[in-house]
């Protein structure tokens, strides 16, 4: 993947600021087209998340579980590795969170810590199996993990209808022991449904520029992503880099998931569709660079149109699905790299002018 | 009367500076041989000539008429045809498939294959090529298939042939015959540019030689008014000596013993079937083989990147068949290996990471998991001022640098950790005369050590040069071994294509 | 129970939208593109046939319609990896993302907020063969169809056709082997590039339309729910070749068929809808485990062609 290559010889802040305006150019043309005011729906995208202490709550909220699977996809891409099934990963993370705090029964704090965990390790469990198929079979792990999404999706929605509730389309609430919410917290934000995940988040930041940079296994990790021949000849295990590196991926997406049961949502539905928090997190991933610092960054700028996009909705009558076609077009932006293409045309065009 | 006229063609690439005003005159009916080393100049020159770059300033006539090459179809209008070192061929693809490609003639789209057939079956009797239309790329041979780029040309009614190393990939013998190839195209008529750096083909098949170093032109002579040794100081631009000094080998125990070896490659099919070898301390062993004989399956196999299906590798006595790569490289096996780009280097990782890539997770470069950069830092200072590795420093990216220098690197990480056996697979190729110079007193020097040497290399020169024993290898199996020192180039080839040689030491 | 004619029938019919897409993609990765976007432009198709169909109340010019959306849909796709050589896996990524956020954000413009349209007034409709739609369980199941399944067979073979035996065929195989050998003789690989990801485009597309306008008969979020996934998965398990591709997207159509025939036979008090609907996907990963073999993907897919590189 020439991607991250490419992206660490251009500044990347640029190459992300542009993106993202260039981005946000194609969602007020698509207003203007349909009739909306773009000046309206921007302000009111931008304001509301910052008002109210409840709003920067909420806005918390919708970023930290975007750092985690930003990061989750960010740490196979290290590897060389695409993983897509950060959505299904994150699924199950959510779905064994609540199977454990509806079935198990235990203090305060432990239940909450062991849900998380076997939430955690869940997801890791499900980027297991791609792992293997690509370390052992050769089996691309785009197409597999895509796979491993819709399993995710039915099999969470089978254990809901049959299992977790009795034939209804959700499960009951979590008992207060599993809730990762925190009263502190909570009271500075007015009862907005912020939690602990913000924290995790951040940890897990800072543990994945730890493990990348910081530690051999970091070392193997990126070796065998920009030149996976190089790294087995100079003696490097590159089927266990895989595989640890997708266990680690898909723990991230788990816990994200984890986070959302026990923090947000405290009760689970049957899905009719992917929520997009897994594929969001590509976006945050490519925006971000693929850096622990990128993640968190580009986590709060889609968090912001995340959470903003809502009330733009309310306010100004634009229906939030124009975020997720702006976040489609900086995607494109920066795979793209128009920003570099952008910065060599007026470079050029300089070097022209100083010639003649 | 001259065919193609190029008048001081000038192209940058960024700063860099590839050709540099460059004339090139090639008269109607020679063998016009374009001479200069790796990096040069040449093939940026021919590219411009074949339409793939555009010159930033110069001219080009061809047949007397000023022309600008836009694109290779121009080129192609305009009778120039151009035969690629790296093949341009589509591997499932037929032969006929291959020449037609791009220029087929079609009933109202449909192919028609059995006509093409007949066309190149034609041709190929035209030029004595004895080519089979029919034959799967994948399925010929490497000199075959620079036969079917040779009819490719012609298919496309090409009068000026530019052949880019041709010889490289060949043994003597289909060496011999692509000669005689050249020699009747240019009596049917045909002119032909012969990139080159090999002055013993020039003074057997050229009638003109322009000499390019540092991309300007040096010279232009005849080559009837030339010698070996006058074009190689044109060439470097200095006196070269071409032989290597050493002493004779003080050949001790055996560090590598390969027995009954059988390994597979990639389709499964044994590349090596039942091979022995034995490499002692103190020798250099240099295998000599046409390409694809099952030299890199057992390259793999010995330093545990392929399975072994059968048969034993021992290192100072020690089975390691089938150990773990990281293990045989720990037991004193050192390896350059023959693609640098690809297997030798991780060209986004820094020098200093790409000097500590076998030893990083070792002392003094990590404690527990954690990597120490500063260790992993002043390692590589050491080596850059050791092997006169030329970068700005150690953070800079080996994709910044030059091939030799690359390739200069990777041999200070495999010299460096003192390997009882170094295996170098072709150690030089594409590097210019000071580097490869470099490459030859290292390897020396290792031999001189007491340690053992294993070289694999396309250039049978290097080979015979280096080499204390020399062992051919032939279909996956050592066919014989020959004295350096007594055998002659054609006995080699002949062994290398099969046939029989003296079976002198063993 | 159901017959054995009911049985193929609907494995043909739920196949339909999956043999257009996977050839769709056929043609994209055969020119060393991988489009992933499939998805996103089986919805595009589905979407504008739906709306072009209520407005118009022609499903014809609806299907149509969807064709052209599906190209004008690829495009961004192949700009970007194929002019901007950005990575392919990632920027038909984005082309999902495009397409479900577009048509969504379109259909609450245009129908008040709505999630999903209206019912479509006027569907294809199912059209007997003269005289084959006579014989025995095959009439009946193959040849009492859609006119889009009659369309995804013809393209097929029209495939078939192209690829082996026209010199179309045999550049766009050139283009996704060796790119740089189709250069030097003489090919653009650039436009061959271009011109297959917008056939991949169209051809999802009318896969899509069938969707909405044919089987289904409204467009919503989850109109396509994963099919272009399917599809994806059919193009790798029938190994890139048009016949090999058929059979897997008949196979796939036959497993989402079961889960849905499921229902109506009241199989699922035994074994649950869900899991009949993990069935193609289990298949997959079975398959791609083990039972295809090593895969033979064009040389050059998911490899941006830089001009004049090596």
């Amino acid at each position: 993947m020439n991607l991250f290559v490419r992206a660490n010889r251009q500044s990347p802040l640029l190459l992300a600021i542009v993106s993202v305006l260039l981005g946000m150019v194609v969602g007020a043309i698509l207003m203007l087209v349909a009739g909306y005011d773009p000046v309206r729906a921007y302000s009111a995208l931008f304001r509301t998340p910052f008002t109210q202490p409840f709003d920067i709550g909420e806005t918390i909220r919708t970023i930290s579980p975007l750092i985690m699977t930003g990061l989750a996809v960010a740490i196979a891409f290290r590897t060389g590795l695409f993983n897509i099934g950060a959505e299904g990963q994150y699924i199950i993370g959510q779905l064994v969170a609540i199977i454990v705090a509806l079935k198990f029964s235990l203090p305060p704090v432990l239940h909450a810590l062991v849900a998380l965990i076997l939430g955690g390790l869940a997801g890791a469990l499900w980027a297991l199996l791609p792992g293997i198929l690509k370390a052992t079979r050769g089996v691309h792990e785009v197409i597999s993990t895509i796979m491993m999404n819709f399993l995710a999706f039915y099999l969470s929605n089978y254990l809901v209808r049959s299992w977790l509730s009795s034939g209804a389309d959700s499960t009951p609430m979590i008992p207060e022991s599993a809730s990762i919410r925190w009263d502190p917290l909570q009271s500075i934000f007015v009862n907005s449904r912020i939690h602990l995940g913000i924290i995790l988040a951040l940890l897990l930041a800072l543990f994945m520029y730890w493990l990348l940079w910081r530690t051999t296994i970091g070392f193997e990790f990126r070796a065998v992503g920009l030149n996976p021949s190089a790294s087995e000849y100079a003696g490097m295990s590159v089927k266990r880099s895989i595989i640890m590196s997708m266990l680690i991926s898909g723990s991230f997406a788990g816990l994200a998931g984890a986070t959302e049961m026990l923090g947000t949502d405290e009760y689970l539905t049957i899905l009719t569709f992917f929520n997009g928090l897994g594929f969001d997190g590509i976006a945050v991933a490519l925006l971000g660079g693929n850096t622990p610092l990128g993640v968190i960054l580009a986590a709060v700028l889609f968090g912001v149109l995340t959470y903003g996009g809502g009330t733009m909705q309310f306010e100004a009558n634009v229906p939030f699905e124009v975020i997720r076609v702006v976040f489609a077009a900086i995607i494109l932006f920066v795979a793209a790299n128009v920003t570099g293409w952008i910065v060599e045309r007026f470079r050029r065009g300089r070097k022209v002018k100083e010639n003649a | 009367m001259f065919v193609v006229e190029m008048e001081g063609i000038t192209k940058r690439f960024g700063s860099f500076v590839a050709n540099d005003g460059i004339d090139l005159r090639v008269k109607r009916g020679e063998i016009h041989a374009l001479l200069g080393e790796n990096g040069a100049g040449k093939s940026t020159l021919m590219n411009i000539l074949f339409g793939l770059y555009q010159p930033e300033e110069g001219t080009i006539k061809i047949n007397g008429k000023k022309v600008t090459i836009s694109d290779p179809n121009v080129a192609v209008r305009l009778g120039i045809g151009m035969v690629h070192q790296h093949f341009m061929l589509v591997e499932p693809f037929t032969v006929t498939e291959n020449i037609i490609l791009g220029k087929e003639r079609s009933r109202m789209g449909f192919l028609d294959l059995k006509r093409a057939e007949e066309e190149v079956r034609r041709l190929s009797e035209q030029y004595g090529l004895q080519v089979d239309p029919r034959a799967k790329i994948r399925d010929i041979s490497v000199g075959m298939q620079q036969r079917v780029e040779i009819l490719k040309t012609l298919y496309r009614g090409a009068d000026i042939l530019i052949f880019d190393e041709p010889t490289a990939v060949l043994t003597p013998q289909e060496i011999d015959e692509l000669i005689d190839i050249m020699k009747r195209l240019v009596q049917e008529g045909k002119t032909i540019i012969f990139i080159t750096h090999k002055l013993k083909e020039i003074m057997r098949a050229c009638d003109t030689v322009t000499v390019i170093r540092r991309g300007k032109m040096i010279d232009s002579l005849p080559v009837s008014d030339t010698d070996e040794n006058r074009l190689a100081s044109l060439m470097v631009g200095r006196d070269v000596s071409f032989s290597v000094e050493k002493a004779p080998s003080q050949a001790k125990d055996p560090v590598l013993e390969v027995e009954g070896l059988v390994v597979k490659d990639n389709r499964g099919i044994e590349a090596v079937k039942g091979l022995d070898l034995t490499v002692r301390a103190g020798e250099i062993v240099g295998i000599a083989g046409v390409d694809g004989n099952g030299q890199s399956e057992l390259i793999e196999a010995i330093t545990g990147l392929r399975r072994v299906n059968a048969g034993v590798v021992r290192l100072n006595g020690t089975d390691v068949t089938n150990k773990k790569t990281r293990e045989i490289l720990h037991r004193g096996v050192g390896h350059i290996p023959e693609d640098r780009q690809k297997r030798g280097l991780v060209l986004d990782f820094s020098i200093g990471e790409n000097l500590a890539l076998i030893t990083y997770n070792r002392s003094p470069f990590a404690r527990g998991i954690r990597l120490r950069y500063p260790e992993v830092f002043a390692h590589a200072k050491r080596l850059i001022e050791q092997f006169d590795v030329r970068t700005p420093d150690e953070r800079t990216a080996a994709r910044a640098l030059s091939g030799g220098n690359q390739q200069k690197a990777i041999i200070a990480r495999e010299v460096e950790r003192d390997p009882d056996l170094l295996i170098a697979a072709q150690p030089t190729r594409g590097l210019d005369v000071g580097a490869i110079e470099f490459i030859h007193r290292r390897l020396i020097e290792q031999r001189d050590k007491g340690k053992a040497v294993l070289l694999f290399s396309l250039d049978l020169d290097e080979v015979m040069k280096l080499s204390d024993r020399i062992a051919i290898i032939f279909r996956g199996k050592i066919v014989g071994y020959v004295d350096p020192k007594t055998v002659t180039e054609e006995e080699l080839g002949l062994m290398m294509a099969g046939g029989k040689g003296e079976e002198a030491t063993s | 129970m159901p017959d054995l004619t009911s049985l193929i029938h609907s494995a043909v019919l739920y196949s339909t939208p999956l043999i257009l897409a996977a050839i769709g993609g056929l043609y994209s990765e055969r020119s060393g593109v991988v489009n992933i976007g499939l998805e996103g432009l089986m919805i595009t198709g589905a979407f504008t046939a739906a709306v072009t169909t209520i407005v118009t109340g022609n499903p014809w010019i609806g299907l149509a319609a969807a064709v052209v959306a599906g190209v004008l849909m690829a495009i961004p796709h192949a700009v970007a990896s194929i002019t901007f050589k950005a990575d392919q896996v990632v920027s038909g990524v984005a082309i999902n993302f495009l397409a479900l956020g577009l048509s969504i954000y379109l259909v609450k413009y245009l129908y008040d907020g709505a999630g999903k349209t209206p019912t479509v007034p006027e569907l294809l409709h199912q059209v007997p063969v003269p005289l084959l739609s006579d014989i025995p369980v095959i009439g009946p199941s193959l040849f009492n169809q859609f006119p889009t399944t009659y369309l995804a067979f013809l393209v097929v073979i029209v495939t078939y056709i192209v690829l082996y035996h026209t010199s179309f065929g045999m550049r766009l195989r050139s283009v996704g082997e060796h790119p740089h050998a189709a250069e030097t003789a003489g090919i653009n690989v650039i436009r061959m590039r271009y011109i297959a990801v917008m056939i991949s485009g169209a051809l999802a597309a009318a896969g899509g339309a069938g969707l909405s306008i044919a089987i289904g008969s409204e467009f919503g979020q989850t109109t396509v729910s994963g099919q272009g996934f399917i599809s994806l998965a059919a193009l790798i398990f029938g190994k890139w070749h048009p016949f090999g591709v058929l059979g897997a997207a008949i196979f796939f159509g036959f497993s989402v068929s079961l889960a849905l025939i499921g229902q109506i036979y009241g199989w699922t008090q035994v074994v649950p809808s869900e899991l009949l609907s993990m069935l193609p996907y289990v298949l997959t990963l079975l398959a791609l485990a083990g039972f295809v073999g090593r895969s033979e993907a064009p040389a050059a897919v998911g490899k941006p062609y830089e001009k004049g590189g090596r």
